[in-house]
């Protein structure tokens, strides 16, 4: 099980929270200007990445709150996690990953 | 190739079994081919012998990054069955349920196909109106599945435990021509097939890139050992196809998952089928080594750990336990994990991409072993015709852009 440092709470166990998929997905400001591929794109298509991932938690077992974490998805090791709205930390995959 | 025969194997017992060669080759790679398959697994596998044996097309390498089979092929616990809600569906899992039927045959190989039948529980309500669905869905596509009392379903498998649980046993469908297949023959066979008939499997040679030429079409790939020139290149990746994909700049519809199973210390025949029950999320079988190969959950998150957490194979326990009580005291051996790629519908993807050359079969998630001859063989298809065959015509990328899901998830919403 993942320990995981909810920015408000601080660090609780796993399965206190539920994932979110991938973070800074914004929804389109004028959808009807969009074509279908850009829909899908938003949608369903995912970088799905080995290695630092961008993701979206919920504490939903305590605060309730939306924030993000970068996670290395080869360790599962948290590199950092954030408040929502906040940009993505520029932090490379090569620092703190593979613990 | 040597036959594989009763009599092959009684001849060479005389000879103290000294003279049988290695079943497939372990070949340097070319320069070129006609086609490269990324991934030895059996979807790979399958693809590529179905391009030598129906198509002609020999001069097929596939690459594998680690062993042949060691990818999810080698993990997973091995339920087959064809009753799956959609049309679409339900045509391209029944076209490998038939194959499965002759494939020892087919491929001299053993892959202890064992049609014991897989039974899916219900324990409430909605359980019982979808699973009835489906099986007036299946019987019209020609799918066998029945529906079973509670009483009938305790017959058909004595040691489950229908009535003192939390969630007891209402009633449960029944797929009789379902059922397990050895995972590692199947990879195992289909390389000595495939092998035979020219194609060259590379182990231990990693697939780096794709390279595109000016037009934008595919040219071949790099590897860990050099570049390999290929007009066409089939992605067979499983859990890491949105890396391979990205080599040519595609962004994949697809989340990797860990998905974990377990096996306990082998016992004397006990359990008679496949069980598995959404509701409460288990599926258990017995080998023929006598384990009892236990599925359990995927991991909430992405990830490429090929581990999976512990509080999920203590979930999927918990519910073993309250099926079949007497296993309670079974000590379990060894558990593991793999990385599947699952997509928004919970539908595999076969099919040709916007990179000319490029052609991708993934998606299958948590429930693709029970497809590999058949998708082996549309696949192949895809590739030697480029263009799909009727099966797989329906399982697109664009149906993602053009709104024609084909929606097992929402189905069923069944892991396996
Ligand atoms: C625990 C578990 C239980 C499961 N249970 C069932 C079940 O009961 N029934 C069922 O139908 N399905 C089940 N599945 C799903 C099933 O295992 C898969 O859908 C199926 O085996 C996929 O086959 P494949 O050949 O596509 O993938 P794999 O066997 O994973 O093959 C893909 C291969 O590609 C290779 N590869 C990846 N990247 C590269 C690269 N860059 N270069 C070269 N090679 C590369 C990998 O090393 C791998 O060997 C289960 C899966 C798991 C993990
Ligand atoms: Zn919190």
């Amino acid at each position: 099980m993942l320990i995981i440092t909810c920015p408000w709470c601080g660090a609780r166990p796993e399965v206190e929270f539920r994932y979110g998929g991938e973070a800074h997905i914004a929804r389109p400001a004028d959808p009807s200007a969009l074509t279908d591929a850009e829909w899908a794109d938003f949608l369903y298509n995912r970088t799905n990445p080995k290695g630092l991932h961008a993701e979206r938690w919920r504490h939903i077992h305590g605060c309730g709150r939306y924030f993000n974490a970068l996670r290395d998805t080869v360790s599962d090791f948290f590199v950092t996690t954030y408040k929502a709205g906040e940009k993505r930390p520029d932090i490379d995959a090569s620092s703190g990953g593979s613990k | 190739m040597q036959k594989f025969s009763g009599f092959e194997l009684f001849r060479r017992a005389l000879g103290g079994h000294k003279s049988w060669q290695p079943q497939w080759r372990n070949p340097e790679p070319k320069a070129e081919y006609d086609v490269v398959i990324v991934g030895a697994g059996g979807h790979g596998l399958a693809a590529a012998y179905y391009l030598a044996k129906e198509h002609g097309i020999t001069n097929v390498a596939v690459i594998e990054r680690g062993w042949l089979g060691g990818g999810n092929t080698g993990r997973n616990t091995t339920i087959v069955r064809s009753n799956y809600l959609f049309d679409e569906s339900a045509a391209l899992y029944e076209h490998a349920v038939k194959l499965w039927e002759g494939l020892s045959q087919d491929i001299n190989y053993n892959v202890m196909y064992s049609a014991r039948g897989v039974l899916m529980l219900a324990h409430n309500h909605h359980d019982e109106i979808s699973f009835k669905r489906h099986v007036h869905a299946n019987r019209l596509n020609g799918v066998d599945n029945e529906w079973l009392t509670a009483e009938q379903v305790k017959e058909f498998c004595p040691p489950l435990n229908i009535k003192s649980m939390r969630y007891p046993i209402i009633g449960g469908a029944l797929q009789r021509r379902g059922g397990t297949a050895r995972h590692d023959a199947v990879a195992w066979g289909f390389a000595r097939a495939a092998d035979s008939r020219g194609v060259d499997i590379i182990q231990n040679c990693e697939v780096t890139g794709i390279r595109r030429g000016p037009s934008g079409a595919v040219e071949g790939v790099e590897t860990s050992r050099g570049f390999i020139r290929a007009k066409k290149v089939g992605v067979s990746a499983a859990g890491h196809t949105s890396v391979v994909m990205a080599m040519a700049g595609l962004r994949m519809p697809l989340e990797s998952f860990p998905l974990q199973a377990l096996v306990s210390e082998p016992v004397k025949p006990a359990f008679p089928t496949v069980v598995m029950s959404n509701t409460i999320h288990a599926y258990i079988s017995q080998s023929d080594k006598g384990e009892m190969v236990i599925g359990a959950g995927t991991d909430a998150y992405t990830s490429y750990s090929q581990r999976g957490a512990l509080h999920i194979t203590a979930h999927t326990l918990d519910a073993i336990c309250e099926l079949v009580p007497q296993f309670r005291r079974l000590r379990m051996l060894r558990n593991w994990g793999g990385i599947v790629d699952v997509t928004p519908d919970r539908s595999p993807i076969i099919a040709k991409t916007p990179v000319p050359g490029l052609y991708v079969n993934c998606g299958w998630g948590t429930g693709g072993f029970k497809a590999t001859p058949g998708s082996g063989h549309v696949f192949a298809h895809t590739i030697a015709k480029d263009a799909p065959h009727a099966i797989n015509a329906p399982f697109t990328l664009e149906r993602f852009r053009d709104g024609f899901l084909i929606d097992e998830a929402a189905a069923a919403a069944v892991a396996h």
